[in-house]
């Protein structure tokens, strides 16, 4: 088995009394796409800090692509790619300006290779498209490109979709996935469940600590252990008012057009009946199927 | 007389050669939820924009709570509560203090503007921080805040562009929970929401939903039924080598689109094939090495539909 790509021991960042990251362990594989999931402030951004030797650990030790990242943080740094969502591109180049810029940052003057990026992350035909007339999702394919212009053989995205409609989120994984069948490791963090759907395995961070980590199959299994429900009964709002005081009820939220109800002992009939008693038109109740947010939302209880 | 808070007719703005809204009608009944989704560019911000009279329609007209937009344009506008996706507020003014600045440009007297103010921050939740800098309330508290700004004069029709972007899910089920009791009556009653977005499970939080493409409504109706447009063409594959499955499923002629969800795939497929598929498939990632341990039809998602109505060739 090859050596990991990332492997982080107790890793922990104070400042002063607060305790941003709090002991975690994981390893990530090569060729792996990870979800780092968690509210702002969870700790997430200080621990790729850490990881890109930009913030020296409190305490515990860390590893990325087998360098220290205490004592080789520049050699870690010029092996790996950064998108970071606030990423600046210079609106007033094109495509393939911003890509020249920056490639020269990292010492890359191959103009086929820089051109070579570019198809890559589907900007092919647009090389002196100005980056300011674009759509979010395209200046997030250059921000990608950017990331990507060194070839580095682990990438890290900060919410790399977030603000684009499914189309682009679609067609950017697309991507993703097309560069981790090429060996790149990826770790994402984002507070969107909508990402980390996406994601292979996936960290669930809060309060600094890392509570859980896994494919979002065992995440869902492991941690959603009561049934859940969808009730579609009117009007919501006395719905959940009523259900959340039904005993051995879990949870109770808001899932669109309806109510979703996780419990492992309340059955069908007897929210039904409750809801009609009171009555709630109930349209009808279906069993549904455990999501990352409900996983999310039980974590942070 | 309708009971319609909104009536637009055949909206069209151009900018130029380009056909932003190009004929867009919408009716919004009271105390509804309107989520308009679409991808970038779509032209749902120019409505929103139209609709809150920030900008004239090229052609068309808007009647809002019964008054032309053009012709009663104030009359029109005091009935609104506007957020804004970079809803600015004044980081050194406590909350109060904010809430005061927005009521009083707002036109609220001074003996009617506290009142009415502690009355919605308590609605949002943000009574107890209202001495509190915005600057140094957390992103849900700040968009709890616009939310509380935006509903301070009493608006029947609430206009919200993008609202959670950026904010967590704990935090996003609290907004939500908010909105909900803004349409049902909490507050008054019959307040209906247009909202924008680009994420599906803010849109499948709406009472009924319109997908916009290329300045046009190309789909409107419930979640519900959208969803049941793909009833039995969404097939959730699982195996290994997930990367495999994904090229074998790709090739499939029946088979419109692949989505790589980590350790599982969804494929739609096209009407009436998902049989035939099923009975094939397992063989094709046979022969190409792969192994297939699970293969089911799946209710399809909101997502699936948007990405299916995108590709469509409507307008």
């Amino acid at each position: 088995m090859a050596e990991p790509v990332i492997v982080v021991e107790n890793l922990t960042r104070r400042f002063g009394d607060f305790v941003a990251v709090d002991h975690i362990n994981f390893e990530v594989q090569a060729g792996e796409v990870v979800g780092y999931l968690g509210p702002n402030g969870s700790g997430k951004t200080t621990t790729i800090r850490m990881l890109l030797g930009l913030l020296k650990p409190s305490d515990g030790k860390a590893t990325v692509l087998g360098y220290d990242v205490f004592k080789q943080s520049e050699d870690i740094r010029a092996r790996v790619g950064y998108m970071s969502q606030k990423f600046a591109i210079y609106d007033d180049l094109t495509t393939l300006e911003n890509l020249t810029f920056y490639g020269g940052v990292y010492g890359i003057n191959d103009k086929a290779r820089i051109l070579h990026t570019l198809e890559l992350v589907g900007l092919k035909g647009h090389e002196h498209t100005l980056t300011g007339d674009m759509s979010t999702g395209w200046r997030q394919r250059l921000s990608l490109g950017i990331a990507l212009v060194h070839e580095p053989k682990l990438l890290f995205l900060d919410e790399p979709t977030s603000g684009v409609d499914p189309t682009a989120r679609r067609a950017f994984w697309d991507l993703i996935y097309e560069l981790a069948e090429g060996g790149v490791t990826i770790l994402v963090t984002t507070h969107y469940m909508d990402e980390a759907e996406y994601c292979e395995r996936v960290g669930v961070m809060r309060d600094g600590k890392l509570l859980a980590m896994d494919t979002p199959t065992n995440l869902k299994k492991k941690i959603i252990t009561g049934d859940v429900w969808e009730v579609f009964a009117y009007p919501l709002e006395q719905g959940i008012e009523l259900l959340s005081t039904m005993e051995g009820v879990e949870r109770v939220g808001l899932a669109g057009d309806h109510l979703r109800v996780i419990s492992s002992q309340v059955k069908k009939e007897a929210m039904s009946d409750l809801l009609s008693r009171e009555n709630i038109r109930v349209e009808k109740i279906e069993s549904g199927e455990a999501t990352l947010e409900d996983v999310f939302l039980a974590l942070a209880r | 007389m309708t009971n319609n808070l909104v009536e637009a007719k055949k909206l069209h703005k151009n900018f130029g050669h380009v056909h932003a809204v190009n004929g867009v009608d919408l009716n919004i009944k009271s105390g509804e939820i309107y989520g308009l989704v679409g991808s970038d560019g779509a032209g749902k911000t120019t409505t929103m924009r139209l609709l809150v009279g920030a900008l004239k329609p090229t052609q068309g007209e808007i009647m809002i709570c019964g008054y032309d937009l053009e012709k009663q344009v104030e009359l029109a506008r005091s009935t609104i509560g506007y957020l804004s996706q970079r809803f600015s507020m004044y980081e050194d003014l406590t909350v109060l203090e904010n809430i005061r600045f927005f009521a009083e440009i707002r036109g609220l007297s001074s003996t009617e503007w506290l009142p009415r103010s502690m009355e919605i921050l308590e609605f949002v939740g943000l009574d107890k921080f209202i001495d509190r800098r915005a600057g140094q309330l957390s992103g849900g508290m700040k968009q709890k805040l616009g939310l509380a700004s935006a509903l301070v004069t009493r608006p029947r029709l609430l206009l919200l562009d993008e609202p959670t972007t950026g904010v967590d899910p704990v935090t996003r089920q609290d907004f939500w929970q908010l909105v909900i009791k803004l349409v049902s009556g909490h507050e008054g009653g019959g307040v209906s929401v247009i909202i924008s977005t680009p994420y599906m499970d803010e849109a499948s939080r709406c009472h009924r939903v319109g997908f916009m493409k290329a300045g046009k409504i190309i789909a409107e109706d419930t979640p519900s039924n959208l969803r049941a447009r793909l009833n039995g063409r969404v097939l959730e594959l699982r195996g290994s080598p997930i990367n495999k499955l994904r090229h074998v499923a790709h090739q499939d002629v029946d088979v419109e689109d692949v989505a790589a969800f980590g350790d599982k795939l969804h494929v739609r497929v096209r009407a009436g094939q998902a049989d035939l598929i099923m009975k094939r498939l397992p063989d094709e990632i046979k022969a190409a090495g792969g192994t297939l341990t699970d293969l089911r039809i799946i209710p399809p998602a909101l997502e699936d539909v948007f990405i299916a109505l995108s590709e469509s060739n409507h307008g």
